[in-house]
């Protein structure tokens, strides 16, 4: 079998820390709930990337478990933050992140 | 043989009633109510029966209740012959009593509450009483005194019943502070709590001939008695807790609670023999208060308050028998005067009822006519407490009178003059009540049968439970003495018989003659009728120090002066308010601005940690 020139480890935690920060700036800049929600999902599958390819670099499983992890706890919380969001909908009519400030003192 | 059963009844009524008795029917209400108490007494009738001949005790472990070090306290429940008699007369009185307030309480608000609350006191009477060890037994003795203060401030709209109830809750703490440094003192010398191993270990101690380790514990135990029995000086909250109703007085306040005290020292009697001081002290305690309290029921108006007295009065009896010797005996009274005094309250329940809430005296007369069951069954408990020959109450109170004349002669003397003074007062309040003419202006009528019946079955009981032989049933634990002296009978029953005849003459034959007696009597009937000014004086010596400490002390200089305004309102004070103001700017509700922070923060920590050489 050919050996094919394996990709650096460096390339894929570059990749992770891209996306990860273009999670963070979605989520501080984006005005609307559904684009904030989508960042967060965002950079934890940054996150998994860098568990994967860690995991894959260092001959070892628990990277791997990790992200099921962090999938199952996405997928929670998907199904919570959705409720939230449709409940917040039903009774502001809006989804403008900056118009739900209630919680001031 | 699920010694739990029994207690687990009355459990599941409180819960029933307590949760959903708002929403429930009356019929459902009674059903739940009366009906848990009369399973509970069936499955004694049935644990007992099963049981027979109880010598030795049975018992049953059920868990672990606490587990450290050398102490080791299991949730036990044991049954032995005396339990067995405390069974039956919480049990079945019980039944009786809760029968009878179906009909008492029928048009009272809160219904389904005082039922609840009913129920809950049988539960914990029947913890305290099947307890075997201290300490579960407090569980039972705290719970009825929970269930005191929640009756007697049934009717807590009326705020004199809301102070009669914190006034009994108080007095009862100072008791149960003295019992549970009792506890304490006995698991530092013993290391056990279990009255088994308890009296295992007691039995290789000598005997105290001055003061020692058993003589205080003995006499703390007995501290918590005289709160929870109101022997003096805490008596003073029982002739106020008869602003409960009157099923309450007669449950808990005459025919139950009350006498947790009489059990728990006899419990605990093995402990009470080596420590002959504590013994000399809790006989004179009791014969005291007997005397003290018989003076005062003489002067009392209000029907029940007069045998409010006499519950007090006759405890000191009961006591007087513990300290003696004579257990057997204080236990049987305390059985008969279950019968009795209940009876009598819930005669005196009757009439009140009759009479739409009418408690004083002064305002009957002349019922016989109107009540005849009722005035025929308080007669007989009438004549029962006064120790008539062939009632209940005379074999009772012959037994420890008779103990006391063997022990110490000149006692059974001022008992034997006590005993007269009980006939008088109570043959007083029957007379008023029912002879002479009406004096009020209620319509009086006689009581619905649900009232009556429990009223005759224990006429009944008042007049023939001196027939169960409870000296001779206990004697396997407390050997009978044999100090049957006719000589000591002829005696207390004369003074008894001169009683009611000295009432009869001052109250039926020549009315005008206890008033003319009353002013000529003067200053003393004043003072006796003010029941010895001892509130007045705990309330000069006690509670208004306290109350004055608490304001001008605590409340103005602690909490005003240095709390408010040197902390609060100073320097530090002042300093933490100013911070708070700037930080509060922090909070601005919007997400993204807590989101920037969270952001600031992770980049704070990744500065840090890369500079610190990578957190290792």
């Amino acid at each position: 079998m050919p050996q094919i020139p394996a990709v650096p480890l460096s390339w894929y935690l570059l990749l992770s820390a891209v996306l990860f920060a273009l999670g963070v700036a979605g989520f501080l800049y984006r005005k609307s709930i559904i684009t904030v929600f989508i960042s967060i999902e965002l950079m934890l599958n940054a996150v998994n990337l860098s568990f994967v390819a860690f995991s894959y670099h260092l001959h070892r499983i628990d990277g791997h478990i990790f992200s099921f992890f962090v999938m199952v706890v996405a997928a929670a919380e998907a199904a919570v933050g959705f409720a939230i969001i449709l409940t917040i909908f039903k009774n502001r009519r809006t989804l403008q992140i900056d118009e739900i400030d209630s919680m001031k003192l | 043989m699920n010694l739990w059963l029994i207690p687990f009844f009355p459990l599941l009524g409180f819960l029933l009633n307590g949760l959903f008795g708002k929403r429930l029917p009356r019929a459902a209400i009674n059903a739940i109510g009366v009906g848990s108490v009369a399973l509970s007494f069936v499955y004694v009738v049935f644990v007992l029966s099963k049981l027979y001949p109880l010598h030795p005790a049975y018992s049953e472990h059920y868990f672990t209740w606490i587990q450290s070090g050398f102490l080791h306290i299991g949730f036990d429940l044991f049954v032995d012959r005396l339990t067995a008699v405390m069974l039956l007369v919480v049990t079945g009185i019980g039944l009786l009593i809760h029968i009878y307030a179906v009909g008492y309480m029928a048009h009272e608000g809160g219904y389904y509450r005082f039922f609840s609350y009913f129920n809950l006191f049988v539960f914990f009477m029947l913890i305290l009483v099947l307890a075997s060890n201290l300490l579960v037994m407090f569980v039972g003795w705290e719970g009825v005194g929970l269930c005191s203060y929640l009756l007697i401030g049934f009717y807590f709209l009326e705020g004199f019943a809301g102070n009669a109830a914190n006034k009994a809750f108080i007095v009862n703490r100072i008791g149960d502070f003295g019992f549970s440094l009792g506890i304490f003192l006995t698991v530092l010398v013993f290391k056990t709590l279990d009255f088994g191993k308890l009296a295992t270990a007691v039995s290789g101690m000598p005997v105290e001939a001055s003061a020692g380790a058993l003589t205080a514990i003995t006499l703390l135990l007995f501290v918590g008695a005289i709160g929870k029995s109101a022997q003096f000086p805490l008596y003073v909250w029982l002739p106020d807790a008869m602003a409960g109703p009157t099923p309450v007085s007669a449950l808990i306040h005459a025919a139950t609670m009350v006498t947790a005290g009489v059990y728990m020292v006899t419990r605990v009697s093995f402990l009470y023999n080596h420590a002959p001081l504590a013994m000399s002290i809790v006989a004179f305690i009791g014969l005291f208060t007997a005397v003290l309290a018989a003076t005062i029921g003489i002067t009392q108006n209000d029907i029940k308050r007069v045998f409010a007295y006499s519950t007090v009065s006759q405890l000191g009896y009961m006591f007087l028998g513990l300290g003696v010797g004579a257990y057997s005996a204080g236990i049987f009274h305390l059985m008969t005067h279950a019968f009795f005094k209940a009876l009598l309250f819930l005669g005196a329940g009757s009439v009140i009822h009759g009479l739409s809430g009418e408690q004083d005296l002064r305002h009957m007369g002349g019922l016989w006519k109107r009540m005849p069951v009722t005035f025929i069954t308080l007669g007989v408990a009438s004549l029962a407490i006064s120790g008539f020959p062939g009632f209940s109450g005379f074999f009772s109170k012959d037994a420890i009178l008779s103990a006391a004349y063997a022990h110490t002669p000149w006692m059974f003397w001022v008992g034997s003059i006590t005993a007269g003074m009980t006939a008088f007062y109570v043959f007083r309040a029957y007379f008023l009540a029912f002879f002479g003419s009406y004096r009020g202006h209620h319509h009086a009528h006689e009581s619905p049968p649900v009232m009556t019946i429990p009223l005759i079955v224990l006429a009944a009981f008042s007049l023939l439970g001196g027939l169960i032989n409870v000296p001779h049933w206990l004697s396997p634990a407390f050997p009978l003495a044999e100090h049957e002296n006719v000589t000591a009978m002829a005696i207390s029953v004369t003074c008894g018989i001169l009683g009611i005849a000295l009432a009869a003459y001052l109250y039926v034959i020549r009315p005008a003659l206890a008033e003319s007696l009353k002013t000529s009597a003067g200053s003393l009937y004043t003072l006796v009728a003010n029941k010895y000014y001892v509130d007045e004086l705990y309330s000069g010596l006690i509670v208004r120090p306290l109350e004055t400490i608490s304001r001008s002390v605590l409340w103005r200089g602690v909490d005003e002066a240095l709390i408010d305004n040197s902390f609060v309102d100073g320097l530090f004070g002042r300093t933490i308010r100013n911070w708070g103001a700037l930080l509060r700017h922090l909070q601005s509700g919007s997400v993204r601005n807590y989101a920037t922070w969270v952001l600031a923060g992770a980049l704070l920590m990744i500065f840090i940690f890369s500079f610190s050489g990578g957190g290792r």
